[in-house]
């Protein structure tokens, strides 16, 4: 026998099964997305991403600290640009005077404190790099309070596992809200910044205060931060996965990678 | 019978003769390989189109000078590269979806997974196929080097390292004569410079600039940014590699057409390949040749 003879069709074979087979992948792909069982096993590659980040990763190792020369010339507003409720557009227009940051739920002490007593608290100032789901970074400037010490002053229960951000911004009707383990709440990056590039923070980026939480993706940086409340479960939060994103389109809680 | 272990035989090797090609590691891994990084490409190809603008170094945003865009203006698709723009209407940029809907995302439905837009889905199929592609690499690594593939088949020796031994493989290559009898049971160079450039280059590049994408990898090793000059630079090298990746599939492809696809793909899932030339004699001739 020649392979001249049959190549032609063994070529016709070949390409048809390629294509035939990628039609095939393709539509099992989507298959496999819907199907709620292979989704939670995709999903254990989000636990699998976070145990073992964790255990290569001091609990305090610090994400990069840029210079001044590095900061992004524009710095892309992303996600909500305002806040949503009429309490915050009554803030915006007294300039923040009669705001108040509440840290409560499972403290001994909740604490109750305007921009002015914020502000003249120890701050940490940092030039940090902000990375976006979707793949792009800009780096920016930030001053703010660290958590770990408001934490601390609020008395933070031994029961309380998680910190949960309420925000003044929403979608569709539905608050922003944000959660990090502890952690990440007393990593020493950790702050609630009321200062960007050198100025008050702007509207757009979160005024009067958002978090930034230096090795996750930018979703966990919640803006218009209102309010702080320690909790032992997120379940008891809305959609019950610890953020607005996780509720909505199934977003990693651990945003690490 | 017709040599089956040329170890063992003290004729010299002909054509038509069957031989222990592939060891069952490389048969493993090279299809589990297969289907993991057409995975990692298509939901890859979806998380660019999240954002689908390449920069360098270390920040880079829509309002940053990029350089690759795949976008839309107007009625028109188009990919940008330094500067230079090419129209690619109905293919990247804005395209029709299988339901005939006019969809104005970087790479169409039919090579992302999923095959609609879903960012955290696409993110989910591959970050955990890039456990299977990581844990994968480094076993056959570590495999290769210990049952001797490094040393006996992808080694390149001296000899072969002199320019004219490489452009004759290349003449021959171009010609697309490829070596017969007892000289295609090895490697040739161009063959080893492939695989080891895939195996210890491209991989492990793929993976290193994955991790440094990762805010928490950049703070748990700060290096990674440094290697690479930044999340954003990693990034673009991570789309470079992917595609230097891509070509090696399709000239792989090609070889293996060339060579004979079904003594090529069979050697590759039983192990055994028959010497590819012209069989001289009757009683070699039938033998081994049916798939």
């Amino acid at each position: 026998m020649t392979d001249g003879n049959i190549i032609m069709p063994r070529r016709r074979f070949l390409t048809g099964a390629a294509l035939g087979g990628g039609g095939l992948l393709l539509s099992g792909c989507d298959m496999l997305t819907e199907n709620e069982g292979f989704r939670s096993v995709l999903r254990s590659g989000e636990a699998l991403n976070k145990t073992a980040q964790r255990l290569i990763s001091d609990r305090s190792a610090l994400a990069r600290e840029f210079s001044e020369s590095d900061i992004s010339p524009t710095f892309k507003p992303n996600g909500s640009i305002s806040g949503a409720t009429p309490e915050y557009s009554a803030h915006v227009a007294d300039r923040f005077a009669n705001w108040q940051l509440k840290v409560d739920g499972m403290v001994v002490r909740p604490l109750s404190l305007n921009l002015e007593q914020l502000m003249a608290m120890p701050s940490r100032e940092q030039i940090t790099r902000h990375d976006c789901v979707e793949g792009w970074s800009a780096i920016g400037k930030w001053r703010g309070t660290p958590l770990g010490m408001l934490l601390k002053q609020a008395g933070l229960s031994t029961k309380a596992r998680y910190v949960v951000f309420h925000c003044a911004d929403s979608f569709n009707a539905d608050p922003y809200y944000e959660s990090i383990d502890l952690i990440d709440a007393f990593h020493p990056q950790t702050i609630l910044a009321w200062s960007m590039n050198g100025g008050l923070l702007p509207e757009r980026h979160g005024a009067p205060l958002r978090l930034r939480v230096e090795r996750q993706l930018g979703y966990k940086h919640a803006k218009y931060v209102m309010r702080v409340e320690a909790t032992d479960d997120l379940k008891k939060f809305y959609g019950g996965n610890g953020g607005y994103w996780e509720d909505a389109v199934d977003y990693d809680w651990y945003a690490g990678i | 019978m017709t040599t089956s272990d040329a170890t063992t035989a003290d004729e010299p090797l002909q054509p038509g003769d069957v031989i222990k090609r592939h060891r069952l590691s490389t048969r493993i891994w090279h299809w589990l390989n297969a289907l993991t990084l057409l995975v990692l490409l298509m939901s890859g190809l979806m998380i660019f189109n999240a954002h689908p603008r390449l920069y360098w170094g270390e920040y880079g945003a829509n309002a940053d000078p990029a350089w690759l865009v795949i976008d839309d203006a107007g009625d028109t698709g188009f990919v940008e590269f330094a500067g230079t723009r090419l129209e690619t209407t109905g293919v990247f940029g804005i395209w029709n979806d299988a339901e005939g809907e006019v969809r104005r995302r970087a790479f169409p439905y039919w090579i992302t997974i999923p095959s609609n837009y879903d960012l955290q889905a696409g993110r989910r199929w591959h970050l955990s196929f890039a456990w299977i592609l990581s844990l994968a690499l480094a076993f056959y690594m570590i495999r290769s080097l210990w049952n001797g593939h490094v040393k006996n088949d992808l080694h390149i020796r001296k000899t072969e390292w002199s320019p004219r031994h490489i452009w004759h493989d290349i003449k021959e290559h171009a010609r697309l004569r490829l070596p017969t009898g007892a000289a295609a049971r090895n490697y040739n160079i161009l063959q080893k410079i492939s695989y080891i450039g895939v195996i210890f280059v491209l991989l492990p590049l793929m993976i290193l600039t994955g991790l440094t994408m990762s805010p928490a990898m950049d703070a748990a090793w700060p290096w990674l940014l440094d290697i690479f000059g930044g999340r954003q630079s990693a990034r673009s090298i991570h789309f470079i590699c992917a595609f230097a990746l891509v070509a090696f599939f399709f000239v792989h492809i090609v070889m293996v057409v060339l060579a004979g696809p079904i003594n090529e793909i069979r050697s590759m899932i039983t192990g055994k390949y028959k010497l590819p030339g012209k069989v001289e004699t009757e009683l070699t001739e039938g033998e081994g040749v049916r798939p």
